[in-house]
């Protein structure tokens, strides 16, 4: 199933009368789905940010930016061509030249621990530690893949997602372990994203669900679309709500999963899933998704930039009729309000989310962009 | 289909040759039967905080002895681990620190009551170990794992590790306490594949760890360099110096005579020096500075002293001199074997292998650890002279092993006094270089060097088999080819071979300590042993794994071609490599052309000649390298 499931609009009772099928319509607009219980926000409430973006015009490499990762005072941006460092207000960008195993930076993770930074890019893995940048690949090292689609570093251990499964470096051994459809129960092996923990460690794979890992015991869990393949919701938070899982975001025992068909939250025991048209989601096409904790969290999409707060929901973005900054705010009863804004992330592909404090960086198709949260 | 050619000529002439070498003549304090666990071979030195004691870090009797520093008597001898290494005191001076090199653990010792109080496990083979300015953080480097580790420094308890230079092992903190800065033995894995995958420079780094964060906060390049050893600063911070090895690995080694093998230097940093840092030769044309291990500067930064092993030599340096020269010549001033007459004020001749180095606080006094001479050299620093000389065991007797040991370490024997053994094979190891040593012709035969230990019963020698027998490899071939001045008489050799043949493999480190495997490691070594592919096709005998590295040491000491053969090679048949430690000693293939383990088969066997390897997956792939790790 490597091919992106069309979009299908399926209305009226499938099954049963006790059985109500949910629409799954990828271009459907977030329209009020209200609850009777439902509490209207205050616009202000929810938070507002200045966007100062960066392309190639003000020191980016490339305007193609797939990843961003804050390291203290310092910003990551992974672009289409190369590293870019953005440290007392100058980028300075590594290529292949320095080391880097390939010039389009996919993924970004801090171990936290030892300052190192680790690069998941289209040939192969690479680490920044104080400078010198140390390559891996699938001829080099035991890595199962040069594409690396994501990374995330746990105690002594880095676990990387790639077109051809997932791996574990253990960076006191050197020892690699990789994650496969011969050892896990991962049908299909082209694994976009991983968000490891102590205690679980997630992978989000292309058209085989939800993979889940628990450190202790070494087993492993799948979580499917309990609708299949089938582009339907039969019954709404029976589960993940689609296959092709794109990003994973596991946190406060959490976990935020992102499809190109809505979104999930899992806590262990129940799933509540996410779609335009019964949330403030923009697009049901998520390509990042990141938890601030077990109730907030954001949403990078083809649409624009989201947040939920556990109840209300914000987007950011330029506008999709002329371009121009946008902020709406949906309260829990559906009732959407535009907010007065002069800026916007750089463009409403997003693709990557990290947080600095209170502020938020962006990696867009066309730029990254500093949200700096404005008082309210 | 493998071409296979045993090798069975030679040995009887070879021995002929032996026997006439053991009955010329030698040193009369030869004593064959003497047992070598008597020898101490100093190799660190701390001086207490007060002064008062000398503690002297004993590698072979594997002890710290206490010595009263102003009548030199032994306070106390203190048992320590396997193979110690690394030595220091804590900033109060209460604590003496030691690493075991063997059994990864670290002995703490309380200098009040001079025992042991905890032995904590680290890593893989730690050396250096420095605790922080406010006892908070030990960190400790260790040389197979390539990091630093940083542990809590009442417990013991590892924190974490830092990504250091390749054979971690020597650590300095900074006078001010903000930075520790770690080098490295071996030089790094080329980062950028050239055209001549073969044929690169060495590059080496200083590691500067932020000890507030406990983490690399910098990486101070090193260019040409390999082999970086102690590390010293002034006591205001302003000046740094390391000692190093330049070797020139890219031009045959027949220019040993012009000065283009290898270079022995300073590499100087700091705000006395500039932003950049200075390259600064220690030889001069006639004597080299051959192996600079340790390196301090005076208390009052008048000189700067480095103990030079391969010349048996301690250099003082003129450090305003120096300075000045640094100064004015910028950069790497390699080339210019002139340039230590601006700066060396003298060359004082100690024991054998001098190591280890401490100054007395008032600088008037400099001990020098003489590893092989089991003494301790007492230099009056403004004569420039050995004053008195410690004996640490008051030895009458010298064994053959020790005198095989002495010669391997020496660089007395060379043309100038440049190289001896442990020049490329670094503490008996080998230095992760390619070398061209021109016997086979200018720019042919681009050779690996390789690790010694267990090579005993490895033969036929050399990548191409061409040397039946270690006094060969050792004898007319090292002397021929390497020193070009001196020959070793009969005895000399033969305690040299006998010292060669004893190196022992360290512990394996990728071994369980239970004796079990693994899942990996089994599943590898079912791989290593098949005899069937996955495809149910039997593996001829020559292209199987454990036919061609079979027996003990990994190999059947009989050539084949495996595909891996360069134009620039006289010939395609090479001896299958021992695997002993095999994990420890990148790069890999005769010609260091495989990077790592990986590249052997990724890279370097796509007609399956080394070997039926083509059909396996990346995680079988994996599972091989797993088991071939713990041989």
């Amino acid at each position: 199933m490597k091919k992106l499931a069309l979009k299908t609009i399926l209305i009226g009772a499938a099954f049963s009368a006790v059985a109500p099928v949910y629409v799954v319509a990828q271009a459907a607009p977030a329209t009020a789905q209200m609850s009777a219980q439902a509490v209207t926000v205050a616009p202000q409430k929810l938070p507002r940010f200045r966007f100062e973006n960066f392309t190639t015009a003000n020191g980016l490499p490339d305007n193609h930016v797939y990843s961003v990762l804050v390291d203290g005072e310092r910003i990551w941006a992974g672009t289409d061509n190369g590293l870019a460092l953005y440290d007392h207000h100058t980028w300075k960008t590594f290529t292949t030249a320095d080391g880097l195993a390939h010039r389009a930076v996919l993924s970004l993770a801090l171990d936290k621990r030892t300052g190192d930074v680790w690069a998941g890019t289209m040939g192969g893995l690479s680490r920044i530690s104080g400078g010198r940048i140390d390559s891996f690949t699938q001829l080099t090292s035991g890595l199962s893949n040069d594409v690396v689609y994501g990374v995330s570093v746990e105690g002594e251990n880095v676990w990387v997602a790639t077109a051809a499964g997932g791996c574990r470096l253990n960076t006191r051994t050197g020892q690699w372990t990789l994650y496969n459809e011969r050892n896990t129960p991962m049908n299909e092996i082209w694994v976009y994203a991983v968000s490891a923990a102590p205690d679980k460690v997630y992978y989000a794979v292309w058209g085989s669900g939800l993979l889940e890992y628990t450190q202790k015991t070494g087993r492993w869990d799948k979580y499917d679309d309990p609708d299949g393949e089938n582009e339907i919701v039969l019954f709404k938070d029976q589960g993940l709500i689609h296959e092709i899982v794109t990003s994973v975001s596991y946190v406060d025992n959490i976990v935020w999963a992102a499809t190109y068909f809505g979104d999930s939250r899992y806590d262990g025991r129940y799933w509540h899933n996410f779609l335009t048209k019964d949330s403030g989601l923009p697009s049901n096409f998520t390509n990042t998704i990141k938890g601030v904790d077990a109730t907030h969290c954001w949403f990078g999409t083809d649409r624009g930039l989201a947040y939920y707060d556990g109840t209300n929901w914000a987007v950011y973005r330029p506008s999709l009729k002329d371009g121009k900054p946008e902020m709406t705010v949906r309260d829990a009863a559906g009732k959407v309000t535009p907010v007065t804004v002069t800026t916007a992330p750089a463009h409403n592909y997003i693709l990557g989310i990290d947080f600095q404090g209170n502020d938020i960086w962006v990696a867009t198709a066309k730029g990254l962009s500093h949200g700096i949260r404005e008082k309210q | 289909m493998s071409r296979r050619i045993p090798i069975a000529a030679g040995i009887a002439a070879c021995a002929t040759l032996l026997l006439a070498l053991a009955l010329s003549t030698h040193p009369p304090v030869r004593a064959a039967e003497a047992d070598d666990e008597q020898y101490a071979s100093p190799l660190e030195l701390q001086l207490s905080p007060d002064g008062a004691r000398l503690y002297v870090l004993c590698q072979q009797s594997e002890e710290v002895r206490v010595l009263d520093a102003a009548t030199h008597t032994t306070i106390k001898t203190i048992a320590v681990g396997r193979v110690p290494r690394g030595l220091s005191l804590s900033p109060d001076g209460a604590r003496l620190f030691v690493t075991n090199s063997w059994d990864d653990t670290l002995s703490v010792i309380d200098t009040r009551k001079l025992t042991v109080t905890a032995t904590w496990p680290v890593g893989a083979e730690p050396s250096g170990v420095v605790e922080d300015r406010a006892c908070k953080r030990l960190y400790v480097a260790n040389r197979i794992s390539n990091d630093v580790a940083v542990l809590d420094a009442l417990t013991g308890v590892e924190e974490k590790r830092l990504a250091a230079g390749r054979g971690a092992s020597y650590l300095t903190l900074s006078p001010d306490g903000s930075r520790i800065y770690a080098t490295h033995v071996y030089p790094n894995p080329p980062r950028v594949r050239t055209e001549l995958d073969n044929r690169t420079a060495p590059e080496s780094e200083i590691t500067v760890i932020d000890t507030a964060r406990a983490v690399v906060v910098d990486r101070m390049p090193l260019h040409r360099i390999a082999g970086v050893f102690h590390l010293a600063f002034s006591s205001d911070g302003r000046l740094g110096v390391v000692a190093e090895y330049h070797p020139k690995n890219l031009v045959p080694i027949a220019h040993l005579e012009h000065g283009g093998y290898v270079d022995y230097t300073l590499t100087l940093f700091g705000a006395d020096v500039g932003k950049a840092s200075v390259e600064i030769p220690l030889d001069e044309l006639e004597r080299y500075a051959s192996r600079p291990f340790g390196v301090l500067i005076s208390p009052d930064k008048s000189r700067i002293f480095v103990s030079c092993g391969g010349s048996e030599t301690v250099m003082a340096i003129d450090v305003p001199r120096l300075l000045q020269y640094a100064r004015t010549h910028p950069g790497s001033n390699v080339q210019d074997l002139a340039a230590s007459a601006h700066y060396v004020a003298a060359r004082i001749p100690v024991g054998r292998d001098p190591r280890g180095l401490a100054i007395s606080r008032d600088g008037r006094r400099l001990f020098v650890a003489n590893r092989l001479d089991d003494t301790i050299s007492v230099i009056d620093v403004s004569k420039n002279r050995v004053a008195s000389t410690i004996v640490l065991n008051g030895l009458k007797t010298i064994t053959a092993m020790r005198l095989g040991e002495q010669t391997f370490y020496t660089s007395s024997y060379s043309f100038q006094g440049q190289i001896g053994c442990a020049s490329c094979h670094i503490d008996s190891t080998f230095d992760a270089i390619t070398w061209n040593l021109e016997p086979s012709g200018f720019g042919r035969d681009i050779v690996s060097n390789k690790l010694l230990e267990g090579i005993k019963d490895t033969g036929p020698y050399k990548w191409n088999g061409g040397n039946p027998n270690i006094p060969t490899e050792c004898g007319p071939r090292t002397e021929k080819y390497f020193w070009r001045s001196e020959n070793y008489d009969g005895l000399t050799l033969a305690d040299l071979a006998l010292y060669v043949r004893s190196l022992a493999p360290r512990p394996n480190r990728w071994r369980l300590a239970n004796g079990e495997q693994t899942p990996a490691q089994e599943r590898g070594q079912a791989i290593f042993e098949r005899s069937v592919d996955k495809f149910k096709k039997p593996i001829t005998e020559g292209n199987r794994c454990s036919y061609c590295h079979s027996g003990p040491n990994g190999t059947n000491h009989q050539l084949f071609d495996v595909g891996t053969h360069k134009p620039t090679d006289n010939s395609a048949l090479l001896k299958s490599a021992q695997l002993n430690n095999i994990a420890l000693h990148a790069p890999y293939l005769h010609d260091g052309s495989a990077h790592t383990l990986e590249e052997i088969w990724t890279v370097y066997n796509p007609d399956d000649k080394h070997g039926r390897t083509n059909d396996l997956t990346k995680d079988e792939l994996n599972d091989l390298i797993e088991y071939l790790r713990t041989r």
